[in-house]
């Protein structure tokens, strides 16, 4: 909301300061919506450099074992990268704004939550998203099996993050309390 | 009758996709060529949109295009428009703009100068009703389906003799039987009560996002839908294509909850983008974007006199509700409320008045349990207030009360086709070892004080006359057809799972066909209105029967006799008595593609609707089809009844609770899948704890903006919200309507931990009733320390 700044003193002193505080509010909720945006495509893109400083950079992540080049853009998040970047759309966007983890993956045995991680800064980290989470065979990981058997997932749009954060927790503390697993599960919003 | 499926767990098929992210919602499909598309949502909550000049937003490189409010054809007010010229609420959607990224189209949207002449709107329906109160649209202030459209304003007498009570103008709306004065002037006990239900936000996790393209001339469209079959001719009206031109993909659904229970427009949007810049358009809904366009409950303001025998008998009711519409057309929370309260409590005599009032609020739609719960939340406290003044249990008080099988209810007196309501308390009550928790009710430990407390709710279970299909192949396989969505209650398999217990099938043998209309799915209801496992297990009953039919017909016209000397058993249908003559159904599949006619599909019934027409046609000749309409007998309304059970643990001194213990209890008629209906009670209690408690939507009402576009000020329940020990039980007896007993559950089993969470805060706070949700910890200080509340009686949208 760049011309907000740009036009605020203008703005005051054709308005009234009620009016003028109205419009100020009510730009904020729309620029709040508007953190929504991505990078884009790199496939799709038309205009690289059109923006300064939008210049997309070759980088390598580390996710799930396999080191993958891709381009990314400086301001794109993780959680964009691995859905429209790298085809790994398990992990799901629920609010893009650290609230409910639908998007936790694992960096370096750590959950984070990807819609607010910037991929630059996670180069060369070990990264494991849900789809990394499967056996050498192709077999389910306990956890995930445990989800299966106890019938866990019901619309299934949080599940892969709960099973990344489950994951998480058991592999840094094995038998944890009822009060540890709610805490620690308690970055992860399920409503079904 | 011993059931081979019905009562016994099994694996959905779907449950391992959702476990390793291989499951596919609507975000995560690609088409070559995509563009992105944003929203161009009003920052005003109500205005009139006088131009709109794109042409620097077109200058920016990368933008494709846009739709405009004149490139679509709006439904008549007061539906939910398209797009709009008169924005009704902040973030009603004004045009899109598609470009290559999602960065370039929203630099674009900041580059469309709109000039807005803002018009005067309110967020309060009950002071709307004033004659001097502006109203939230410029056509009408009170409609709502079976109200007329109006405008319909209260006198000035109305609000300044209505005293401490809520004042009550002419209803848009109202019903009676009985002797109501007579009534209550018979009773020993009296409650009169205003009372507020908070809005709230659907909060399905997975956003409406959809994308679409077409494809010689027909439209592909990825949608979050709550099912696929019901959906397809409303939204394919929206876009203005034939329902044969549109293929719906929804396979899975991240919750809804209702919101996505019909077509919506952001559904509709980016085809017709799609199909006006002739490129592949997605179109991501954000967060915030949910709490405008996502729906929420209706909100209720509300007046409700009680009036009780000494025994403790709700003799008479007089009901009140205001419902807030928010901008568009929504749902007709009101009236079910008043279904809901005579159906729980049996009244000998009632009065129900209702006012749908439009409001500059967000778009609201049938949130689980539209009506029915809000009015459990409301009444179970003051059943418990009633119990306490006549010194009655709280358990004999609701038995006191309780319907009968067959109980009446509504203006019509109509009956239900089962209640097993008495059941349900008496079977809870026993698990949940009401009579010796209750020793421990009131007790202090420190600043900690525990209470239990009991909730019920209601909700109708199903509905009939749609239609089954199902087909038997050469290879013995059965393929059975559901619209049945994936809400993840499973019913899409546990409603089949009748289909292959009427056939006597292996599990194994079935193949379900679902999620995406190419896989030519019948006339289906929606998965909404826990409806599904009556609805649906008819319509699947209704196919297998006709499938079992034609086999034994098959089998006599091979073998000789009539087709009621057969029988079915093993995958082979036979003469009874020789079981070594007859054939499989493999054969029985074979030989019905050679005799062709009704048997493979070439000649259908006459009654079905016009899309499983299509849709058995497109699969005649491939097997044995089974297809019917449901034409089975009502015995009566369907009815879901639960019961919960609660202990919490109060802290006086913050005054945020615990949830000990929690227990619920279903009446869903025989219990078709143990482990799913276990799933059920538990997260619509969960849900429940939230609405009850929690869950909000906050406005200024100076300035008609919103407060709550978050999770954080929105507060759904998380993990440190739910209950330490959570119980599930069922009272599992049959529903005589639904061909194996089983009946919906859904909606009341949110209803009753609600309201028993509700009437526990009410038990530990010294029997004091709030008469309002979300009862939070500020509100229950307050009344502690004996300080004012921060809201006045009827505020809303202020929690």
């Amino acid at each position: 909301m760049s011309d907000l700044s740009v036009d605020a003193e203008a703005e005051a002193r054709r308005v009234s300061r009620r009016e003028f505080i109205k419009r100020v509010i009510a730009s904020g909720a729309v620029a709040s919506s508007a953190s929504f945006v991505m990078g884009g495509l790199s496939s799709c893109s038309s205009r690289p450099g059109a923006v300064a400083g939008s210049v997309e950079r070759l980088i390598s992540l580390n996710v799930n074992g396999q080191v993958r080049r891709v381009d990314v853009l400086p301001q794109e998040t993780l959680a964009m990268t691995l859905r429209y970047k790298l085809g790994l759309t398990g992990t799901k966007l629920g609010c893009d704004r650290a609230e409910c983890g639908a998007c936790t993956v694992m960096i370096e045995g750590t959950t984070y939550y990807s819609c607010s991680t910037l991929t630059h800064s996670v180069r060369n980290r070990k990264l494991i998203t849900v789809e990394g989470l499967r056996g050498p065979n192709g077999e389910l990981h306990p956890v995930q099996q445990a989800f299966v058997d106890e019938l866990g997932p019901q619309c299934g749009f949080c599940t892969p993050g709960q099973v990344v954060a489950a994951v998480a927790l058991l592999q840094k503390n094995p038998k944890p309390t009822r009060e540890e697993a709610r805490h620690a599960m308690s970055g992860n919003t399920t409503i079904t | 009758m011993a059931h081979k499926l019905l009562g016994q767990n099994f694996l959905p098929h779907d449950v391992v996709a959702k476990v390793t992210g291989e499951a596919k919602y609507a975000e995560d499909f690609r088409a070559e060529g995509m563009v992105f598309a944003r929203l161009l949502s009003s920052p005003y909550p109500h205005a009139r949109v006088k131009s709109i000049d794109i042409s620097e937003a077109m200058k920016i490189p990368g933008v494709v295009g846009v739709l405009l409010p004149e490139d679509v054809k709006n439904p008549d007010a007061p539906d939910i428009p398209l797009l709009t010229m008169e924005p009704g609420f902040v973030g009603a959607a004004i045009m899109l703009v598609a470009a290559e990224d999602e960065t370039i189209a929203q630099d674009a949207i900041e580059k469309v100068r709109i000039d807005y002449e803002p018009l005067p709107f309110h967020v309060d329906p009950l002071a709307s009703l004033h004659p001097d109160a502006p109203d939230a649209r410029t056509d009408g202030n009170v409609g709502a389906a079976g109200v007329k459209f109006q405008t319909l304003k209260w006198t000035k007498e109305d609000f300044a003799n209505a005293g401490k009570r809520m004042p009550e103008g002419k209803a848009a709306q109202e019903w009676a039987y009985g002797d109501i004065d007579a009534t209550f002037a018979k009773c020993k006990l009296v409650l009169d009560e205003s009372f507020v239900h908070a809005s709230n936000s659907h909060h399905s996790m997975e956003p409406r996002t959809a994308m679409a393209y077409w494809q010689n001339g027909k439209c592909i469209l990825h949608v979050s839908s709550q099912s696929q079959s019901f959906i397809t001719p409303a939204l394919a009206g929206m876009i203005g294509i034939p329902p044969s031109d549109l293929v719906v993909v929804a396979e899975y659904c991240g919750g809804g909850f209702g919101s996505k229970g019909g077509a919506y427009p952001l559904q509709a949007l980016p085809a017709l983008l799609s199909k006006k810049i002739n490129r592949p358009v997605m179109m991501r809904i954000s967060r915030a974007e949910e709490y405008y366009n996502g729906s929420a409950r209706l909100g209720f303001q509300g007046q409700v006199k009680l009036g009780f025998a000494e025994d403790g008998k709700l003799l008479a009711a007089d009901l009140y509700v205001i419902q807030e519409n928010g901008a568009c057309q929504s749902f007709f929370d009101f009236r079910n409320a008043a279904d809901g309260l005579s159906i729980l409590y049996q009244p000998e005599a009632m009065r129900w008045r209702g006012m749908p009032v439009y409001a500059n609020s967000p778009i609201r739609s049938a949130q689980r349990g539209p009506g029915y719960n809000q009015i459990s939340h409301i009444m179970e406290p003051l059943l418990d207030k009633a119990a306490r003044e006549l010194k009655i249990d709280r358990l004999s008080m609701r038995l006191k009360n309780v319907g009968g099988r067959q109980a009446a209810f509504g203006s019509r007196r109509a009956t239900v086709s089962s209640s097993y309501l008495k059941e349900a308390l008496e079977k809870g009550a026993a698990q949940f070892g009401w009579q010796e928790r209750m020793a421990r009710n009131g007790q202090r430990k420190g600043s900690k004080i525990t209470a239990v407390a009991i909730g019920q709710a209601y909700h109708p279970a199903g509905f009939s006359g749609f239609d089954g299909l199902m087909r038997i192949l050469p290879t013995g396989k059965v393929h059975i057809h559901t619209g049945v969505g994936n809400l993840g209650t499973f019913s899409h398999s546990s409603t089949s799972r009748i289909a292959a217990e009427v056939l006597k099938l292996n599990w194994d043998d079935v193949i379900i066909e679902r999620g995406d209309t190419r896989r030519h799915l019948p006339w289906n209801i929606g998965q909404f209105g826990s409806n599904t496992n009556f609805t649906m297990a008819r319509t699947n009953f209704v196919a297998a029967t006709d499938a079992l039919t034609k086999l034994k017909e098959i089998a006599a016209k091979r073998f000789g006799g009539s087709p009621e000397q057969y029988d079915i058993d093993g995958k082979r249908v036979y003469r009874k008595g020789s079981p070594g003559t007859g054939m499989s159904y493999g054969e029985a599949a074979q030989r019905a593609i050679q005799l062709g006619g009704k048997y493979d599909g070439h000649e259908l019934p006459k009654d079905i609707n016009p899309m499983t027409q299509a849709s058995a046609t497109a699969i005649a000749g491939t097997g044995l089809v089974g297809v019917a309409k449901d034409n089975l007998p009502m015995l009566g309304a369907p009815a879901a009844f639960a019961a919960a059970f609660i202990e919490i643990e109060l802290d006086l001194e913050t005054g945020k609770h615990v949830i000990l213990d929690y227990l619920g209890v279903a009446d869903c008629g025989k219990v078709i899948h143990p482990a799913g209906l276990e799933t059920q009670i538990k997260s619509g209690a969960v849900q429940g704890f939230g609405v009850a408690a929690l869950e909000r939507i906050v406005y200024d009402p100076q300035n008609g903006l919103p407060a709550s576009v978050g999770f954080y000020q929105a507060k759904p329940p998380t993990y440190g919200d739910s209950a330490l020990r959570f119980r599930t039980s069922a009272v599992d007896l049959p529903d005589p309507s639904s061909p194996l007993g089983t009946k919906g559950i859904g909606e009341p089993l949110l209803g009753c931990a609600g309201a028993a969470l509700l009437c526990a805060l009410s038990e530990a706070t010294g029997g004091h009733v709030f008469n309002r949700t979300p009862v939070v910890p500020d509100m229950i200080l307050n009344q502690l320390a004996g300080r004012p509340q921060a809201h006045s009686v009827l505020q809303v949208n202020c929690q």
